[in-house]
């Protein structure tokens, strides 16, 4: 079976390499100048946004890759996937901010955003269309 | 939406994949539109048809007249 692949998912993938890669470098630098005590004032609020700006970036490519996608059913497994991952995450979101706010569970996020629970979404998302149209469509 | 893609693939000895090349799609949407799990859109289906040399009504089953699984 020929695995499908458009050139919108190609250049998905390699946006997705470089916006990683941006992720991990801001994210080491921040860390490591925080830990340092090296920044402070209006830098120290450029350098915590940082990391924050290739994630962003990742909901970008993920909307190109929406708009590129020349395949009407892939694209359509593509809508769905991430109108999933949308649900799960704004679901995952809101069960913890009312567990938060009656103090059941501790107060922060102990690193797990809205983005990651986003990008969990998107897993779960590929799961529902294998379940419910038999296929989950390209590489994701 | 129920329709005749398998039969008239079959008489061509034509794979998913085969056809999938011919219409520049993907041998899912292939499989899906066969399966009447997607409904494909109007240009779509006019390409499927003008492929088979048929009338959209000689490939695709009007919906009004079947109950359709689509998503």
């Amino acid at each position: 079976m020929t695995h499908y692949r458009s050139p919108a998912v190609r250049r998905y993938v390699i946006r997705l390499a470089i916006l990683l890669t941006l992720y991990l470098v801001s994210l080491f630098i921040a860390v490591k100048l925080f830990r340092s005590g090296a920044v402070t004032g209006v830098p120290a609020y450029a350098l915590a946004i940082a990391p924050a700006l290739p994630v962003i970036g990742v909901f970008w490519a993920v909307m190109r890759l929406l708009v590129e996608e020349p395949d009407e059913f892939i694209r359509l497994l593509h809508v769905r996937q991430s109108l999933f991952a949308t649900g799960f995450c704004l679901s995952v979101m809101t069960v913890w901010e009312f567990l938060q706010n009656f103090d059941l569970v501790a107060p922060g996020n102990g690193g797990f955003g809205a983005a990651f629970f986003w990008f969990v979404g998107l897993g779960f998302g590929a799961i529902y269309n294998r379940l419910t149209v038999g296929t989950a469509g390209a590489c994701y | 939406m129920e329709n005749r893609l398998r039969v008239l693939r079959a008489e061509r000895n034509w794979s998913q994949q085969d056809l999938a090349e011919r219409l520049g799609v993907s041998r899912q949407s292939v499989n899906a539109i066969e399966t009447g799990k997607y409904d494909p859109s109007l240009p779509l289906a006019f390409r499927i048809a003008e492929l088979f040399e048929r009338s959209i009504e000689d490939v695709f089953v009007s919906p009004s007249r079947h109950t359709s699984k689509a998503i």
